[in-house]
Protein backbone atom coordinates (compact mmCIF):
# COMPACT_ATOMS: atom_id res chain seq x y z
CA UNK A 1 0.00 0.00 0.00
CA UNK A 2 1.05 3.55 -0.92
CA UNK A 3 2.18 5.65 2.21
CA UNK A 4 2.06 9.34 1.07
CA UNK A 5 3.95 11.77 2.70
CA UNK A 6 2.27 15.21 3.29
CA UNK A 7 4.07 18.12 4.58
CA UNK A 8 7.99 20.10 4.19
CA UNK A 9 10.55 17.58 4.66
CA UNK A 10 13.51 19.73 4.48
CA UNK A 11 16.04 17.84 1.95
CA UNK A 12 18.83 17.41 2.98
CA UNK A 13 22.28 17.81 1.00
CA UNK A 14 24.12 15.25 -0.80
CA UNK A 15 27.11 13.62 1.39
CA UNK A 16 28.96 13.17 -1.68
CA UNK A 17 29.86 17.12 -1.76
CA UNK A 18 30.18 17.27 2.06
CA UNK A 19 32.82 14.39 2.81
CA UNK A 20 35.66 15.17 0.36
CA UNK A 21 36.11 18.44 2.29
CA UNK A 22 36.01 16.74 5.65
CA UNK A 23 38.62 14.41 4.55
CA UNK A 24 40.85 17.00 2.77
CA UNK A 25 40.43 19.16 6.04
CA UNK A 26 41.98 16.28 8.16
CA UNK A 27 45.29 15.97 5.73
CA UNK A 28 45.41 19.93 6.07
CA UNK A 29 45.53 18.97 9.94
CA UNK A 30 48.04 16.52 9.34
CA UNK A 31 50.08 18.65 6.99
CA UNK A 32 49.99 21.57 9.52
CA UNK A 33 51.63 20.02 12.44
CA UNK A 34 53.99 17.75 10.61
CA UNK A 35 55.29 21.25 9.22
CA UNK A 36 55.13 22.54 13.08
CA UNK A 37 56.94 19.39 14.35
CA UNK A 38 59.44 19.91 11.30
CA UNK A 39 59.78 23.86 11.72
CA UNK A 40 60.01 24.62 16.08
CA UNK A 41 62.81 26.59 15.38
CA UNK A 42 60.62 29.40 13.18
CA UNK A 43 59.28 30.33 17.03
CA UNK A 44 60.93 33.08 17.96
CA UNK A 45 61.66 34.50 14.34
CA UNK A 46 59.92 37.83 12.49
CA UNK A 47 56.27 35.81 11.77
CA UNK A 48 57.25 37.23 7.98
CA UNK A 49 59.01 33.97 7.30
CA UNK A 50 58.61 31.05 4.90
CA UNK A 51 57.31 27.80 6.83
CA UNK A 52 55.23 30.29 9.53
CA UNK A 53 53.69 31.60 6.44
CA UNK A 54 52.82 27.69 4.92
CA UNK A 55 52.04 26.40 8.48
CA UNK A 56 49.46 29.47 8.89
CA UNK A 57 48.00 29.05 5.40
CA UNK A 58 47.80 25.33 5.82
CA UNK A 59 46.11 26.02 9.06
CA UNK A 60 43.68 28.71 7.75
CA UNK A 61 42.75 27.23 4.19
CA UNK A 62 43.63 23.72 4.45
CA UNK A 63 42.46 23.18 7.50
CA UNK A 64 39.54 25.32 9.10
CA UNK A 65 38.50 26.84 6.07
CA UNK A 66 37.88 23.53 4.34
CA UNK A 67 35.90 22.01 6.92
CA UNK A 68 34.11 24.95 7.80
CA UNK A 69 33.51 25.00 3.88
CA UNK A 70 32.13 21.09 4.09
CA UNK A 71 30.32 21.69 7.22
CA UNK A 72 28.07 24.69 6.27
CA UNK A 73 26.94 22.83 2.78
CA UNK A 74 25.73 20.68 5.13
CA UNK A 75 23.99 23.08 7.33
CA UNK A 76 23.26 25.72 5.03
CA UNK A 77 19.97 24.11 4.63
CA UNK A 78 19.13 24.35 8.56
CA UNK A 79 20.83 28.07 8.56
CA UNK A 80 19.07 29.42 6.22
CA UNK A 81 15.87 27.85 6.29
CA UNK A 82 15.59 26.47 2.46
CA UNK A 83 18.11 23.91 0.28
CA UNK A 84 21.37 24.16 -1.26
CA UNK A 85 21.35 26.01 -4.14
CA UNK A 86 23.95 23.97 -6.38
CA UNK A 87 25.81 21.07 -5.90
CA UNK A 88 27.88 21.87 -8.98
CA UNK A 89 29.07 25.02 -7.17
CA UNK A 90 30.02 22.89 -4.10
CA UNK A 91 32.02 20.49 -6.50
CA UNK A 92 33.74 23.67 -8.11
CA UNK A 93 34.48 25.14 -4.71
CA UNK A 94 36.01 22.31 -3.59
CA UNK A 95 38.28 21.38 -6.90
CA UNK A 96 39.40 24.55 -7.18
CA UNK A 97 40.44 25.38 -3.34
CA UNK A 98 41.79 21.96 -2.94
CA UNK A 99 44.23 22.57 -5.66
CA UNK A 100 45.18 26.67 -4.93
CA UNK A 101 45.63 25.42 -0.98
CA UNK A 102 49.27 23.69 -1.67
CA UNK A 103 50.22 25.74 -4.42
CA UNK A 104 50.19 28.53 -2.02
CA UNK A 105 51.37 26.82 0.61
CA UNK A 106 54.59 25.33 -1.10
CA UNK A 107 55.15 29.08 -2.80
CA UNK A 108 55.09 30.53 0.77
CA UNK A 109 57.29 27.45 1.92
CA UNK A 110 60.12 27.95 -0.60
CA UNK A 111 59.55 31.54 -0.31
CA UNK A 112 58.75 31.56 -4.39
CA UNK A 113 56.72 34.62 -4.98
CA UNK A 114 56.46 33.68 -8.92
CA UNK A 115 53.76 31.91 -10.50
CA UNK A 116 53.27 29.06 -8.22
CA UNK A 117 52.14 31.53 -5.16
CA UNK A 118 49.92 33.77 -7.64
CA UNK A 119 47.96 30.82 -9.77
CA UNK A 120 47.61 28.95 -6.39
CA UNK A 121 45.87 32.49 -4.77
CA UNK A 122 44.02 32.85 -8.51
CA UNK A 123 42.76 29.02 -7.78
CA UNK A 124 41.67 30.11 -4.51
CA UNK A 125 39.74 32.61 -4.95
CA UNK A 126 37.85 31.07 -7.89
CA UNK A 127 37.01 28.60 -5.25
CA UNK A 128 35.63 31.33 -2.78
CA UNK A 129 33.86 32.95 -5.70
CA UNK A 130 32.32 29.96 -6.35
CA UNK A 131 31.46 29.42 -2.22
CA UNK A 132 29.74 32.86 -2.16
CA UNK A 133 27.82 32.24 -5.03
CA UNK A 134 26.33 28.98 -3.42
CA UNK A 135 25.58 31.08 -0.51
CA UNK A 136 23.76 34.03 -1.59
CA UNK A 137 22.05 31.55 -3.87
CA UNK A 138 20.95 29.35 -1.27
CA UNK A 139 20.20 32.16 1.23
CA UNK A 140 18.39 34.73 -1.11
CA UNK A 141 16.30 31.17 -2.54
CA UNK A 142 14.64 31.00 0.49
CA UNK A 143 12.41 33.95 2.11
CA UNK A 144 13.25 33.24 5.60
CA UNK A 145 16.91 35.12 6.47
CA UNK A 146 17.15 34.39 10.19
CA UNK A 147 20.08 35.78 12.22
CA UNK A 148 22.28 32.65 11.79
CA UNK A 149 21.70 33.53 7.97
CA UNK A 150 23.22 36.94 7.70
CA UNK A 151 26.13 35.41 9.84
CA UNK A 152 27.05 32.83 6.95
CA UNK A 153 26.16 35.36 3.96
CA UNK A 154 28.87 38.13 5.81
CA UNK A 155 31.51 36.20 6.99
CA UNK A 156 31.50 34.72 3.36
CA UNK A 157 31.63 38.71 2.20
CA UNK A 158 34.68 38.98 4.47
CA UNK A 159 36.40 35.78 3.57
CA UNK A 160 36.32 36.74 -0.14
CA UNK A 161 37.61 40.20 0.87
CA UNK A 162 40.72 38.44 2.66
CA UNK A 163 41.35 36.37 -0.45
CA UNK A 164 40.94 39.02 -2.60
CA UNK A 165 42.84 40.91 -0.56
CA UNK A 166 45.37 38.11 -0.05
CA UNK A 167 45.94 37.75 -3.83
CA UNK A 168 46.92 41.51 -4.16
CA UNK A 169 49.60 41.19 -1.55
CA UNK A 170 51.01 38.26 -3.49
CA UNK A 171 50.85 39.88 -6.87
CA UNK A 172 52.37 43.15 -4.57
CA UNK A 173 55.54 40.72 -3.76
CA UNK A 174 56.51 41.04 -7.72
CA UNK A 175 54.95 44.26 -9.01
CA UNK A 176 54.19 47.01 -6.66
CA UNK A 177 50.26 47.84 -7.48
CA UNK A 178 49.75 48.94 -3.27
CA UNK A 179 50.71 51.72 -1.72
CA UNK A 180 53.59 49.94 0.91
CA UNK A 181 54.59 46.60 1.07
CA UNK A 182 52.76 43.78 1.41
CA UNK A 183 54.50 42.80 4.60
CA UNK A 184 53.17 45.96 6.18
CA UNK A 185 49.60 44.45 5.25
CA UNK A 186 50.10 41.43 6.63
CA UNK A 187 48.18 41.95 10.14
CA UNK A 188 44.77 43.30 8.32
CA UNK A 189 45.02 40.54 6.06
CA UNK A 190 44.75 38.26 9.22
CA UNK A 191 42.18 39.90 10.68
CA UNK A 192 39.78 40.09 7.72
CA UNK A 193 40.16 36.24 7.99
CA UNK A 194 40.54 35.45 11.65
CA UNK A 195 37.17 37.97 12.63
CA UNK A 196 35.93 38.23 9.30
CA UNK A 197 35.73 34.72 8.11
CA UNK A 198 36.23 32.64 10.96
CA UNK A 199 34.93 34.04 14.02
CA UNK A 200 31.06 35.31 12.31
CA UNK A 201 30.88 32.14 11.15
CA UNK A 202 31.79 29.67 14.35
CA UNK A 203 29.79 32.15 16.39
CA UNK A 204 26.95 32.35 13.53
CA UNK A 205 27.03 28.58 13.20
CA UNK A 206 28.08 27.51 16.32
CA UNK A 207 24.79 30.02 18.03
CA UNK A 208 22.97 27.29 15.96
CA UNK A 209 24.01 23.83 16.36
CA UNK A 210 24.87 23.77 20.43
CA UNK A 211 21.37 24.91 21.46
CA UNK A 212 20.79 21.61 19.08
CA UNK A 213 22.78 19.56 20.24
CA UNK A 214 22.67 20.16 23.97
CA UNK A 215 18.93 20.40 23.12
CA UNK A 216 18.64 23.43 24.46
CA UNK A 217 15.37 25.60 24.15
CA UNK A 218 17.40 28.90 24.49
CA UNK A 219 17.21 31.11 22.04
CA UNK A 220 18.33 34.80 21.93
CA UNK A 221 18.09 36.42 18.42
CA UNK A 222 18.71 40.23 19.72
CA UNK A 223 22.00 39.30 21.75
CA UNK A 224 23.32 37.41 18.53
CA UNK A 225 22.32 41.01 16.40
CA UNK A 226 24.26 42.52 19.22
CA UNK A 227 27.10 40.34 18.55
CA UNK A 228 27.02 40.36 14.82
CA UNK A 229 26.93 44.45 14.60
CA UNK A 230 29.70 44.69 17.34
CA UNK A 231 32.17 41.91 15.25
CA UNK A 232 31.47 44.03 12.21
CA UNK A 233 31.81 47.42 13.81
CA UNK A 234 35.43 45.73 15.05
CA UNK A 235 36.22 44.95 11.56
CA UNK A 236 35.41 48.18 9.92
CA UNK A 237 36.60 50.29 12.41
CA UNK A 238 40.01 48.34 12.27
CA UNK A 239 40.40 48.49 8.50
CA UNK A 240 39.74 52.24 8.89
CA UNK A 241 42.82 52.70 11.57
CA UNK A 242 44.68 50.24 9.91
CA UNK A 243 44.52 51.80 6.19
CA UNK A 244 44.34 55.87 7.40
CA UNK A 245 47.54 54.61 9.52
CA UNK A 246 46.16 55.74 13.15
CA UNK A 247 48.24 56.02 16.06
CA UNK A 248 48.43 52.09 18.50
CA UNK A 249 45.61 54.03 20.70
CA UNK A 250 42.84 53.62 18.41
CA UNK A 251 43.16 49.95 18.04
CA UNK A 252 41.95 49.72 21.26
CA UNK A 253 38.44 50.16 20.04
CA UNK A 254 37.83 47.09 17.57
CA UNK A 255 39.95 44.92 19.86
CA UNK A 256 37.15 46.09 23.13
CA UNK A 257 34.45 45.24 20.75
CA UNK A 258 35.82 42.03 19.73
CA UNK A 259 36.37 41.09 23.13
CA UNK A 260 32.73 42.25 24.03
CA UNK A 261 31.43 40.02 21.15
CA UNK A 262 33.05 36.89 22.15
CA UNK A 263 32.44 37.64 25.83
CA UNK A 264 28.47 37.54 24.84
CA UNK A 265 28.71 34.82 22.81
CA UNK A 266 30.53 32.88 26.08
CA UNK A 267 27.53 33.79 28.01
CA UNK A 268 24.62 32.97 25.18
CA UNK A 269 26.38 29.23 25.32
CA UNK A 270 26.29 29.50 29.16
CA UNK A 271 23.09 30.09 28.98
CA UNK A 272 22.12 27.27 26.66
CA UNK A 273 24.08 25.04 28.49
CA UNK A 274 22.14 25.86 32.12
CA UNK A 275 19.01 25.57 30.55
CA UNK A 276 19.65 22.18 28.28
CA UNK A 277 17.28 19.14 28.45
CA UNK A 278 19.94 16.82 28.14
CA UNK A 279 21.53 16.29 31.47
CA UNK A 280 24.60 14.64 30.20
CA UNK A 281 27.03 16.80 27.87
CA UNK A 282 29.18 14.26 25.59
CA UNK A 283 32.80 14.75 24.56
CA UNK A 284 32.39 16.81 21.82
CA UNK A 285 30.08 19.15 23.10
CA UNK A 286 32.52 19.65 25.91
CA UNK A 287 35.39 20.17 23.29
CA UNK A 288 33.27 22.61 21.87
CA UNK A 289 32.16 24.41 24.83
CA UNK A 290 36.10 24.98 25.71
CA UNK A 291 36.68 25.90 22.05
CA UNK A 292 34.80 28.99 23.46
CA UNK A 293 36.46 29.78 26.81
CA UNK A 294 39.43 29.00 24.34
CA UNK A 295 38.34 32.32 22.02
CA UNK A 296 39.68 34.73 24.81
CA UNK A 297 43.48 33.54 24.72
CA UNK A 298 44.37 35.38 21.75
CA UNK A 299 42.63 38.45 22.62
CA UNK A 300 44.70 38.70 25.97
CA UNK A 301 47.46 38.25 24.23
CA UNK A 302 47.20 41.00 21.86
CA UNK A 303 46.20 43.25 25.07
CA UNK A 304 49.08 41.99 26.41
CA UNK A 305 51.21 42.83 23.78
CA UNK A 306 50.28 46.26 22.95
CA UNK A 307 49.89 47.50 26.40
CA UNK A 308 52.85 46.02 28.09
CA UNK A 309 55.64 44.67 25.99
CA UNK A 310 58.20 46.57 24.20
CA UNK A 311 58.31 46.83 20.42
CA UNK A 312 61.13 44.20 19.79
CA UNK A 313 59.22 41.79 21.45
CA UNK A 314 55.90 42.04 19.78
CA UNK A 315 56.94 39.24 16.68
CA UNK A 316 57.57 36.82 19.71
CA UNK A 317 54.01 37.72 21.04
CA UNK A 318 52.18 37.99 17.48
CA UNK A 319 53.09 33.99 17.21
CA UNK A 320 51.84 33.47 20.13
CA UNK A 321 48.73 34.78 19.10
CA UNK A 322 48.29 33.01 15.84
CA UNK A 323 48.88 29.74 17.07
CA UNK A 324 46.11 30.35 20.08
CA UNK A 325 43.83 31.17 17.23
CA UNK A 326 45.01 28.72 14.41
CA UNK A 327 45.98 25.59 16.80
CA UNK A 328 43.82 26.90 19.65
CA UNK A 329 40.12 28.06 19.54
CA UNK A 330 39.57 27.11 15.82
CA UNK A 331 40.97 23.60 16.11
CA UNK A 332 39.08 22.88 19.19
CA UNK A 333 35.73 23.40 17.97
CA UNK A 334 36.67 21.65 14.81
CA UNK A 335 37.77 18.22 16.60
CA UNK A 336 34.41 18.46 18.54
CA UNK A 337 32.09 19.37 15.83
CA UNK A 338 33.56 16.77 13.37
CA UNK A 339 31.98 13.98 15.41
CA UNK A 340 29.13 15.81 16.01
CA UNK A 341 28.23 16.35 12.12
CA UNK A 342 30.28 13.97 10.18
CA UNK A 343 28.83 11.12 11.81
CA UNK A 344 25.29 12.24 11.52
CA UNK A 345 25.92 12.77 6.98
CA UNK A 346 27.34 9.12 7.28
CA UNK A 347 24.30 7.66 9.23
CA UNK A 348 22.04 9.43 6.90
CA UNK A 349 23.84 8.18 3.81
CA UNK A 350 23.56 4.38 5.10
CA UNK A 351 21.13 4.17 7.45
CA UNK A 352 18.19 6.88 6.54
CA UNK A 353 16.07 4.25 4.55
CA UNK A 354 16.94 1.40 6.87
CA UNK A 355 15.99 2.18 10.34
CA UNK A 356 12.80 -0.01 10.35
CA UNK A 357 14.61 -2.82 9.75
CA UNK A 358 16.12 -3.15 13.04
CA UNK A 359 18.05 -1.27 15.74
CA UNK A 360 20.76 1.06 13.97
CA UNK A 361 23.86 1.84 15.60
CA UNK A 362 23.24 5.55 16.69
CA UNK A 363 25.94 8.48 15.01
CA UNK A 364 27.84 8.11 18.42
CA UNK A 365 28.62 4.68 17.31
CA UNK A 366 29.84 5.34 13.96
CA UNK A 367 33.06 6.80 15.25
CA UNK A 368 35.99 5.10 17.44
CA UNK A 369 34.77 7.29 20.86
CA UNK A 370 37.95 5.82 22.73
CA UNK A 371 40.36 7.50 20.31
CA UNK A 372 38.44 10.40 20.19
CA UNK A 373 39.17 10.76 23.64
CA UNK A 374 43.05 9.82 23.75
CA UNK A 375 42.91 12.77 20.29
CA UNK A 376 41.62 15.07 22.80
CA UNK A 377 43.90 14.51 25.58
CA UNK A 378 47.08 15.09 22.95
CA UNK A 379 45.78 17.71 21.20
CA UNK A 380 44.98 19.78 24.90
CA UNK A 381 48.89 18.68 26.09
CA UNK A 382 50.61 19.32 23.26
CA UNK A 383 48.80 23.01 22.86
CA UNK A 384 49.41 23.39 26.77
CA UNK A 385 53.34 22.42 26.25
CA UNK A 386 53.50 24.42 22.94
CA UNK A 387 52.64 27.39 24.38
CA UNK A 388 54.69 26.74 27.48
CA UNK A 389 57.83 26.55 24.64
CA UNK A 390 56.71 29.40 23.08
CA UNK A 391 56.81 31.82 26.08
CA UNK A 392 60.11 30.07 27.85
CA UNK A 393 61.24 29.89 24.36
CA UNK A 394 62.74 25.62 24.87
CA UNK A 395 63.48 23.85 21.75
CA UNK A 396 62.52 20.25 23.99
CA UNK A 397 59.52 21.83 25.16
CA UNK A 398 58.50 22.92 21.85
CA UNK A 399 58.83 19.60 19.61
CA UNK A 400 57.07 17.49 22.72
CA UNK A 401 54.37 19.80 22.27
CA UNK A 402 54.53 19.85 18.27
CA UNK A 403 54.94 16.15 18.54
CA UNK A 404 51.83 15.63 20.72
CA UNK A 405 49.24 17.75 18.68
CA UNK A 406 50.62 15.73 15.55
CA UNK A 407 49.60 12.21 17.65
CA UNK A 408 46.22 14.24 18.09
CA UNK A 409 46.06 14.82 14.35
CA UNK A 410 46.85 11.12 13.45
CA UNK A 411 44.04 10.00 15.59
CA UNK A 412 41.56 12.53 13.94
CA UNK A 413 42.47 11.46 10.52
CA UNK A 414 42.04 7.86 11.64
CA UNK A 415 38.43 8.54 13.37
CA UNK A 416 37.70 10.52 10.47
CA UNK A 417 38.76 7.99 7.86
CA UNK A 418 36.95 5.09 9.57
CA UNK A 419 33.63 7.48 10.11
CA UNK A 420 33.82 8.33 5.97
CA UNK A 421 34.33 4.06 5.22
CA UNK A 422 31.92 2.99 7.25
CA UNK A 423 29.64 0.05 6.06
CA UNK A 424 26.24 -0.82 7.06
CA UNK A 425 25.74 -3.35 9.92
CA UNK A 426 23.73 -6.52 9.56
CA UNK A 427 20.52 -5.36 11.25
CA UNK B 1 1.53 13.22 26.42
CA UNK B 2 -2.00 14.04 24.34
CA UNK B 3 -2.73 12.62 21.27
CA UNK B 4 -5.57 13.29 19.56
CA UNK B 5 -7.87 10.00 17.90
CA UNK B 6 -10.92 8.67 17.49
CA UNK B 7 -9.84 5.56 18.67
CA UNK B 8 -8.46 4.83 21.67
CA UNK B 9 -7.85 1.38 21.66
CA UNK B 10 -6.20 1.37 18.30
CA UNK B 11 -4.09 4.43 18.90
CA UNK B 12 -2.62 2.75 22.01
CA UNK B 13 -1.75 0.10 19.55
CA UNK B 14 -0.13 1.85 17.34
CA UNK B 15 1.85 3.72 19.65
CA UNK B 16 3.29 0.88 20.78
CA UNK B 17 5.10 -0.04 17.79
CA UNK B 18 6.20 3.31 17.33
CA UNK B 19 7.63 3.71 20.73
CA UNK B 20 10.25 1.83 19.09
CA UNK B 21 11.09 4.32 16.44
CA UNK B 22 13.91 6.41 17.98
CA UNK B 23 15.41 9.78 17.16
CA UNK B 24 18.90 8.60 16.28
CA UNK B 25 20.65 11.47 17.40
CA UNK B 26 18.67 11.90 20.55
CA UNK B 27 18.63 8.20 21.21
CA UNK B 28 14.66 8.86 22.53
CA UNK B 29 11.50 7.78 20.96
CA UNK B 30 8.88 9.72 19.13
CA UNK B 31 6.30 8.97 21.54
CA UNK B 32 8.01 10.37 24.48
CA UNK B 33 9.96 12.78 22.40
CA UNK B 34 6.16 14.17 21.78
CA UNK B 35 6.56 14.01 17.81
CA UNK B 36 3.13 12.22 17.28
CA UNK B 37 0.13 15.07 17.49
CA UNK B 38 -2.98 12.76 16.25
CA UNK B 39 -3.22 9.52 14.57
CA UNK B 40 -6.96 8.69 13.07
CA UNK B 41 -8.50 5.35 11.75
CA UNK B 42 -10.71 5.14 8.62
CA UNK B 43 -11.93 1.39 9.74
CA UNK B 44 -14.01 1.99 6.36
CA UNK B 45 -11.56 2.26 4.22
CA UNK B 46 -8.73 0.63 6.28
CA UNK B 47 -6.54 4.07 6.85
CA UNK B 48 -4.69 5.79 9.04
CA UNK B 49 -3.68 9.33 9.09
CA UNK B 50 -0.79 10.40 11.03
CA UNK B 51 -0.08 14.45 12.02
CA UNK B 52 3.29 14.48 13.27
CA UNK B 53 6.24 16.26 13.82
CA UNK B 54 9.96 16.58 13.82
CA UNK B 55 12.00 18.80 16.64
CA UNK B 56 12.82 20.99 14.00
CA UNK B 57 11.52 21.39 10.06
CA UNK B 58 15.32 21.18 9.10
CA UNK B 59 16.12 18.01 11.15
CA UNK B 60 18.81 16.20 9.19
CA UNK B 61 17.23 13.14 10.62
CA UNK B 62 14.05 14.09 9.18
CA UNK B 63 13.36 11.23 6.49
CA UNK B 64 14.77 8.54 8.28
CA UNK B 65 12.14 9.31 11.17
CA UNK B 66 9.04 9.41 8.70
CA UNK B 67 10.33 6.53 7.01
CA UNK B 68 10.61 4.89 10.45
CA UNK B 69 6.79 5.80 11.35
CA UNK B 70 5.69 4.88 8.42
CA UNK B 71 7.14 1.28 8.80
CA UNK B 72 6.35 1.20 11.81
CA UNK B 73 2.10 1.67 11.58
CA UNK B 74 1.84 -0.33 8.44
CA UNK B 75 3.75 -3.09 10.38
CA UNK B 76 1.28 -3.05 13.02
CA UNK B 77 -1.82 -2.70 10.59
CA UNK B 78 -0.70 -4.48 7.38
CA UNK B 79 -2.81 -3.62 4.91
CA UNK B 80 -3.95 -0.06 6.29
CA UNK B 81 -3.02 2.72 4.25
CA UNK B 82 -0.48 5.26 5.97
CA UNK B 83 -1.45 9.09 5.00
CA UNK B 84 1.02 10.65 7.19
CA UNK B 85 1.25 14.63 7.27
CA UNK B 86 4.12 16.13 8.58
CA UNK B 87 3.20 19.73 10.30
CA UNK B 88 5.12 22.24 11.62
CA UNK B 89 2.33 24.05 13.47
CA UNK B 90 2.41 23.91 16.65
CA UNK B 91 6.16 23.65 16.23
CA UNK B 92 7.55 21.14 18.73
CA UNK B 93 8.73 22.31 21.98
CA UNK B 94 10.15 21.03 25.19
CA UNK B 95 6.95 21.07 26.91
CA UNK B 96 6.16 18.24 24.77
CA UNK B 97 8.43 15.89 25.94
CA UNK B 98 6.86 13.27 28.32
CA UNK B 99 7.72 12.76 32.03
CA UNK B 100 9.52 9.38 31.08
CA UNK B 101 11.39 11.03 28.49
CA UNK B 102 12.51 13.87 30.68
CA UNK B 103 13.99 11.56 32.67
CA UNK B 104 15.85 9.82 30.05
CA UNK B 105 17.28 12.41 29.09
CA UNK B 106 18.64 13.37 32.89
CA UNK B 107 15.97 15.90 33.93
Amino acid sequence: MMSPLIGGLQKTTNYKVVLPFYIYAALGFLSGTILLLCHTETIGAHYFNPQALAITHTMALAWGTMIIFGASHQLLPVLVEGELDSDRLAYLTFIFTAIGTPLLVYGFYMFDMGLTLQIGAILINIGVICYLANVLGSSFKSNRRNVHAWYVITSTLWLFATTFFGLLLVLNFRNPILPSNSVDYLSFHAHLGIVGWFVLMVIGVGSRLIPIFMISKYTNDRILWLIFALLNIALISFSIYYLADFSTFTFYIPIVLGLSAILLFGNHCYQAYKVRIRKRVDQQMKTSLISVAQMLLPLVMLIIALAILPQEQFPGVVMIYGFCIFFGWLTAIILGMTFKTMPFIVWNKIYRNKAHQGKTPTPKEIFNDRIYQIMLYSYLVGFILFILGMIIRNQVILKIGALALLIAAILYVYNVIITAAHKARQL
Amino acid sequence: MNIKTNNEEKCDYALLGLSHVEDPEIGLNIVDLGLIYELYFDDADNKIICFMTLTTQFCPMGEAITTDTRDSLTKSFPGWEIILHLVFEPAWNFSMISPEGREFLGR
